[in-house]
């Protein structure tokens, strides 16, 4: 378990930096989360929702193919098989009981991929809820089919035109509405932004790495993984994949993120390597920034890890040495999803291609235990796949 | 006597202009500000152009994007601030911008430039008022720098007496619940009432009322509830047309 202070400092990264026109929102939504996540009635709404609606648990599975490949037990856990196809059902279905419980009647979301867009019209059209989803409008021309999606669940897709018109700025556009509309909910997709957003993220994600811990003791036969990997954008899918196993120092966790074109190519979105502390979206974390905190626009081939923060949570997991930071090039990213395609017939989505593709980075020896966290199918990414490999 | 103290000890409205600088052109300012004084502007706030600026509309944020396209750097604006303190000597000096670009510039480091310009004080909606007083308010004072926090319709009475208590300038009153801009050219029967409010609870700081003012007759209506207001969007607005020594021109004759 891993809680922020009062205030949402984990170490020296979290807080609320917010202008005063977001303070009484933001306040609300503090004083009331932890007293709706904690009851009962709540508890057993958003389980019942997990179970029958999104079909969890997700099945733990061995990858026997890939197991003989890399010469280790490689686990994966399957986020893909979710309803949407993607882990974000789990966080936007768990926002959407607390919004409900809140009272509030109206919801706004940002996407940079349109997966979160998605699960939050998803959870919007399940409850009857309006729905804004702001994204830039660079993305809209990239994600089409999540576009159409949105639109046929209900949503309002908001194209978001300021700054560099991708996932960064869809962000600011959320939070500049929400200023105005106090009314609405504020469903974001990852665990960032302003306490309490990134401890309420990472709590919803949490189920991740509760089921792998009983899967792993009931169906493996193991207390507990050597390694638990998963892909980095804002940070959702891995604190809830290493939720469980952070106080459990026998557990290693890596994260990846996205190396774009190269490190050093100028065109990547590895906000560990590149990034120093600042504020972004309401939070001191690792941002990418020049010399005079103007943020720097990231780039990767995937639309979900093209963010220029990491969760605050992650940030101090990483300065704290308790998790490893690795990433992935386009290229690396395509080749493990291509691997994974062939060797066990599952199509991954492009974000968590890079997780599977930190397995070559690792020296894996037999027996080891690894999960890698799958948060997510390639359906979306089929147009991508379609040019680089010349389907 | 300090600037601040000295200007809101005048028998009357004040009138406070935002201007964003890099904007339209890198070294405009100097050129704008000397303009304003002329017309007896009171107080200028200067606008350090961020690349995300949560606080502001899309005036703003033009403008912004604007300036830093026109090279617009932290260090360019304290030469310019320097410029502009060869001719004016009273009148404050405001700085707004987000804490983070403060952070990366090194919080003393932009203090003491700050001071070496002869900046009066800061405005940095996205620095907390408790993080402030931990962090930051020795700092400030060494540098005789004020601080102004903002006050908005839903921030509490017992939350607006604690940013009272942190400030040593002016309570910015934000006008509405939102970003900068706004096209409305009055304010409504609830604005009124809370600007009433705020006007009745006997704060230690004088206020002016900012946000989506942009006629004679708002300007007019928060001089009688507040120390004064502020023009950001407006004034861009008529400096994009070319306009703003009309515009200017027409507060500062009203307002007199
Ligand atoms: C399948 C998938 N994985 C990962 C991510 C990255 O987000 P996070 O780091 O919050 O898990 C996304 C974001 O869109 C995604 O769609």
């Amino acid at each position: 378990m891993m809680q922020p202070t009062e205030n949402g400092f984990y170490g020296e990264f979290g807080g609320a930096f917010v202008p005063e026109m977001l303070y009484a929102n933001v306040e609300e939504l503090r004083q009331n989360y932890l007293l709706f996540l904690e009851s009962d009635g709540f508890k057993k709404e958003l389980a019942d929702l997990l179970k029958h609606y999104v079909g969890r648990p997700t099945p733990l599975y061995r990858a026997s193919n890939l197991s003989s490949h890399f010469g280790a037990e490689i686990y994966l856990k399957r986020e893909d098989l979710t309803h949407t196809g993607a882990h974000k059902i789990n966080n936007a279905l768990g926002q959407i009981l607390l919004a409900r419980n809140m009272g509030k009647t109206h919801i706004i979301a940002e996407t940079g991929a349109g997966q979160h867009g998605v699960a939050a019209a998803t959870a919007c059209a399940l409850m009857g809820m309006p729905c804004k989803v702001f994204m830039g409008e660079v993305d809209i021309e990239r994600q089409a089919p999540n576009v159409a999606r949105m639109k046929m669940l209900g949503a309002e897709v908001v194209p978001a035109t300021s700054g560099s018109k991708t996932l960064k700025d869809a962000t600011n556009e959320a939070i500049r509405y929400w200023i105005g509309h106090p009314d609405t909910y504020y469903l974001i997709g990852s665990v960032v932004g302003p306490h309490p957003y990134p401890d309420l993220v990472a709590r919803l994600q949490a189920v991740i790495s509760k089921e792998i811990e009983e899967q792993l003791v009931k169906e493996v036969g193991v207390e507990q993984p050597d390694y638990v990997i998963a892909c980095v954008g804002g940070g959702s899918n891995a604190a809830g994949a290493f939720y469980h196993f952070i106080e459990n120092k026998k557990v290693k966790l890596v994260a990846v993120e996205a190396a774009g074109k190269g490190i050093d190519s100028g065109e990547s979105a590895a906000t560990f390597q590149l990034g120093t502390k600042g504020i972004i979206h309401g939070n001191q974390t690792l941002v990418m920034q020049t010399e005079e905190g103007q943020i720097i626009e990231p780039y990767s081939l995937s639309a979900g890890l093209d963010y220029p923060g990491i969760g605050p949570m992650l940030a101090h997991l990483l300065h704290t040495g308790r998790c490893e930071a690795l990433s992935a090039t386009d290229e690396e990213a395509l080749q493990a999803a291509m691997l994974l395609t062939q060797k066990e017939g599952i199509i991954p989505a492009l974000e968590s291609a890079h997780a599977l593709a930190a397995l070559h980075k690792l020296s894996l020896k037999p027996k080891e235990v690894v999960v890698v966290n799958l948060s997510g199918r390639g359906d979306k990414d089929l147009g991508t796949y379609m040019k680089h490999f010349n389907l | 006597m300090n600037r601040i103290t000295a200007t809101f000890l005048k028998q009357k409205s004040l009138l406070n202009i935002f201007i964003t600088a890099g904007y339209p052109a890198l070294d405009s300012l100097p050129t704008l500000a000397s303009q304003l004084f002329e017309h007896g502007v009171d107080i200028l706030e200067v606008g350090m152009p961020y690349s995300d600026p949560l606080a502001d509309g899309p005036v703003i944020q033009e403008t912004s994007s604007l300036a830093l396209q026109n090279g617009i750097t932290l260090q360019r604006i304290f030469e310019q601030v320097k410029l502009i303190r060869q001719t004016e000597k009273d009148a404050p000096i405001f700085l707004m911008g987000y804490l983070n670009q403060l952070l990366q510039f090194g919080p003393e480091a932009f203090c003491k430039a700050c001071a070496e310009a002869e900046v009066d004080g800061l405005i940095i909606p996205d620095l907390p008022y408790e993080i402030y007083q931990e962090k930051y308010q020795s700092l400030l004072k060494t540098y005789g720098l004020a601080i102004s926090f903002l006050v908005t319709p839903r921030t509490n009475d017992l939350r607006i007496k604690a940013l009272d208590q942190a400030c040593n300038s002016f309570l910015y009153i934000v006008s509405d619940n939102s970003i900068t801009g706004g096209s409305k050219d009055q304010f409504s029967s609830s604005q009124l009432a809370y600007f009433k409010r705020i006007n009745s609870m006997k704060l230690k700081n004088p206020t002016m009322i900012g946000f989506g003012i942009s006629s004679k007759k708002m300007l007019k209506q928060a001089g009688n509830y507040a120390n004064g207001a502020i023009i950001g969007t407006a004034y861009l607005e008529s400096v994009k047309r070319g306009e703003q020594s009309n515009f200017i021109k027409e507060l500062t004759q009203q307002n007199l």
